[in-house]
């Protein structure tokens, strides 16, 4: 049995070819059920993200496998092989296993270390287990491409520090004040920046929002979208002082908020920290106000530090992560040749072999009065009846071998007669639930 | 048996500390754990220590060196295990923890003969006084940790230097509020030691107030601290200054416990007089 992978991503195609071969996911039975109608396809699961649209598949033979996947992809959409084929890419064996690990553990993700991308995969899995497409091996591989998935997360610090401008600033805020939920922003002038890192921050639980803009009613506009309050702009100053976080985003060419302002309204906060994100160009806030006590002035480009030192931070932890990846290869690849007929069945005879040489040793052992041919007569016979009693799984075993489902026999008899090989643990089947 | 005791919860503190300097350099949560657990086994230690020594005086075992320093790292650790669990921030050993394990150190230096104690100080007030004064001691010990922390961490913010040591470090919110914490615990209590003091020196000595250097300096800590807490709850100082107080006001607060001793002007306080047992 082979495990491929076939697929694109945003490193192989642009989001126009990206958007034409995703797959709904409220229709995923179609797909589901036509591919593992499919010769050669045993088992399928199909992830589909705004970032890549991938197939995994279970098959005997790998080149025709992920042939039929392609064409797959190219018809099920309507759109000609011929112009999707020099987007995607495929894998099998080994290189497949490694492919999905480092996809689960978002070591492939635009954004590396970035948390969805698990629970999408999940998500996927998901669909394949509710129409019936997946089975023994994708079961364990995807498992098993979540406990990887989790071992990169808890143990190195991948997705542990933000890598968006306006995460940063969430987090910054964490750090100044700890609990957010007695905090309120202010947003001055309207850009989308701004309104992003706001709807962050409402997100990670701020009181209130106010709002001030030199229009006013595009601030009344954007405070009923955030349920908050609209500030006249001339007004500003008499409001501040009740803001805890204030994110400026004016088209102003000069500076509107000075250090002088802004030390009188902390003595009005009574030293309360404040927090300042200036995500202007040119600049809304004098740097000068950063040495204001218990004041902290971020402007982008300070933001963009924060978020490029976290990105190479990344970066070294995700090297940490390819080595977790290495190890688990290794054991998964494992379990998955053990579901090979030969080797199964070798290691059958050896159980049954063994079976019989102990107990042909027991019996001949206190067997006093054996007549001289005795002791050939027993073991012709045992040996008859071990090679009558394996006869037909075996033949079963090698007829199925050529294109039916061996690997559930395999594994059904691994299983049942205790043959040696390396399980992965099932530690992780409750993940599912999360 | 003593000595094991000592010894024993000295080995451990040390072992603690050194945990709790690893998880300052490695976020490993097992090390915070660990360290957790190894402080928390010290402090029982600890107590079983100055408990067995409390029999075998007769009374408290606080009046030569060895006895205060162990106390005080006693008390230390005791205050900072309530806030470490209170807050869940392991981190804050990092910054705690090295001050009792050099007491205990320091305490491993002296001799620790139990000394004859004057008939005049042996009294329940030595027990309430003495113990009320060190539990003041130590909220500002944990306080001290804190505030260095509070600078560190309020360092970094400003120079947007967001290095590993930055992630770990909790909010500068839950740190100022550590440290108002331990202002608002430890300030009752040293006022009330004061209080109990003087009763006590007015039965012991006849007069509630007598300007020793020890009671003196007792008073200018006294005063920081009151000034601390009363700019926190008008004035709304905190962060940064409060942190500064708190450092100078501990400071000021160690020399008031053992540099008293070396002043040349002899203090009744001073453990040696406490000892020779000549009084006015």
């Amino acid at each position: 049995m082979n495990i491929v992978v076939v697929g694109l991503s945003h490193k192989t195609a642009s989001v126009e070819i990206r958007e034409k071969v995703a797959f709904a996911p409220t229709r995923m039975e179609k797909p589901l059920t036509e591919l593992v109608a499919l010769p050669d396809i045993a088992e399928a699961v199909i992830v589909s993200t705004c970032n890549r649209v991938e197939i995994y598949a279970s098959t005997h033979d790998a080149a025709g496998g992920m042939a039929r996947l392609k064409r797959f992809l190219a018809d099920f959409h309507g759109i000609s092989l011929d112009s999707l084929e020099p987007h995607l890419y495929s894998h099998h064996g080994e290189a497949a296993i490694r492919h999905v690990f480092r996809v689960a553990s978002s070591l492939d993700s635009m954004v590396v270390g970035e948390p969805q991308i698990l629970g999408q995969i999940k998500t996927a899995y998901g669909y394949a287990a509710e129409f019936r497409s997946s089975g023994i091996i994708l079961n364990r591989f995807l498992h098993k491409a979540f406990s990887v998935a989790k071992r990169v997360r808890t143990e190195t610090g991948i997705a542990s520090s933000a890598v968006s401008v306006s995460f940063a600033a969430v987090e910054l805020a964490k750090k100044i004040f700890g609990d957010l939920s007695d905090k309120t922003v202010m947003l001055i002038g309207a850009g989308e920046m701004c309104e992003l890192a706001a709807k962050h921050f409402l997100n990670s639980g701020v009181r209130g929002v106010m709002v001030s803009n030199r229009t006013f009613e595009r601030a009344e506009k954007l405070a009923e979208e955030f349920d908050g309050r609209a500030v006249r702009f001339e007004d500003l100053f008499d409001h501040l002082h009740k803001a805890d976080i204030i994110l400026s985003s004016t088209g102003a060419p000069h500076f509107i908020i000075g250090a002088r302002d802004v030390e009188a309204v902390i003595r009005r906060r009574k030293l309360k920290p404040m927090f300042f994100i200036d995500i202007a160009v040119p600049r809304d806030i004098d740097p000068k106000v950063n040495d204001v006590d218990n004041v902290y002035l971020y402007d982008m480009d300070d933001l963009q530090g924060v978020v490029a030192s976290n990105l190479q931070q990344r970066a070294e932890e995700a090297k940490k992560a390819e080595g977790i990846v290495d190890q688990e290869i290794g054991q998964f690849f494992k379990w998955l040749s053990s579901l090979e007929v030969t080797p199964t069945i070798v290691a059958l005879r050896s159980r049954f072999e063994e079976v019989r040489q102990a107990e042909l040793t027991r019996t001949l052992a206190g067997w006093k009065e054996l007549p001289p041919d005795g002791q050939k007569r027993l073991e012709a016979l045992t040996q008859a009846i071990v090679n009558k009693i394996l006869h037909t799984p075996t033949s079963h075993l090698k007829q199925t071998g050529q294109g039916g489902r061996t690997d559930l026999y395999v594994d059904a008899l691994r299983q049942l007669f205790e043959l040696e090989t390396e399980q992965p643990q099932e530690e992780d089947l409750g993940e599912l639930e999360e | 048996m003593n000595t094991i005791l000592f010894y024993s919860t000295l080995t451990l503190y040390l072992v603690a500390t050194i945990c709790y300097m690893a998880y300052l350099l490695k976020p490993r949560p097992i090390l915070g754990r660990a360290a957790h657990w190894l402080i928390a086994g010290g402090f029982l230690l600890h107590l079983a220590f100055t408990i067995a020594r409390y029999f075998e005086a007769g009374h408290t075992p606080i009046t030569n060196l060895h006895e205060s320093l162990s106390f005080f790292s006693m008390t230390i650790i005791g205050v900072f295990i309530i806030f470490e669990r209170k807050y869940h921030v392991f981190i804050l050993g990092s910054f705690v923890t090295p001050l009792a394990l050099l007491l205990m150190l320091a305490s491993s230096q002296y001799s620790s003969v139990i000394p004859e104690l004057p008939p005049a100080l042996k009294s329940k007030w030595l027990f309430i006084h003495t113990t009320l004064a060190f539990l003041s001691y130590a909220t500002f010990a944990v306080a001290f940790g804190a505030a260095i922390m509070y600078l560190i961490q309020e360092r970094f913010l400003k120079k947007k230097r967001l290095g590993s040591l930055y992630q770990k470090l909790p909010s500068l919110d839950m740190l100022d509020d550590i440290n108002y914490r331990c202002l608002t615990l430890g300030f009752p209590l040293l006022t009330v030691a004061i209080i109990t003091g003087a009763i006590w020196a007015e039965t012991a000595w006849g007069t509630y107030w007598s300007w020793d250097p020890k009671e003196t300096w007792s008073l200018i800590t006294w005063l920081i601290y009151a000034a601390l807490l009363h700019g926190r709850l008008t004035t709304g100082w905190r962060g940064r200054r409060a942190a500064y107080l708190s450092i100078v006001g501990f400071f000021i607060l160690l020399f008031t416990f053992l540099g008293v001793n070396l002043l040349p002007g002899q203090s009744l306080h001073s453990y040696e007089r406490l000892l020779g047992g000549k009084y006015r």
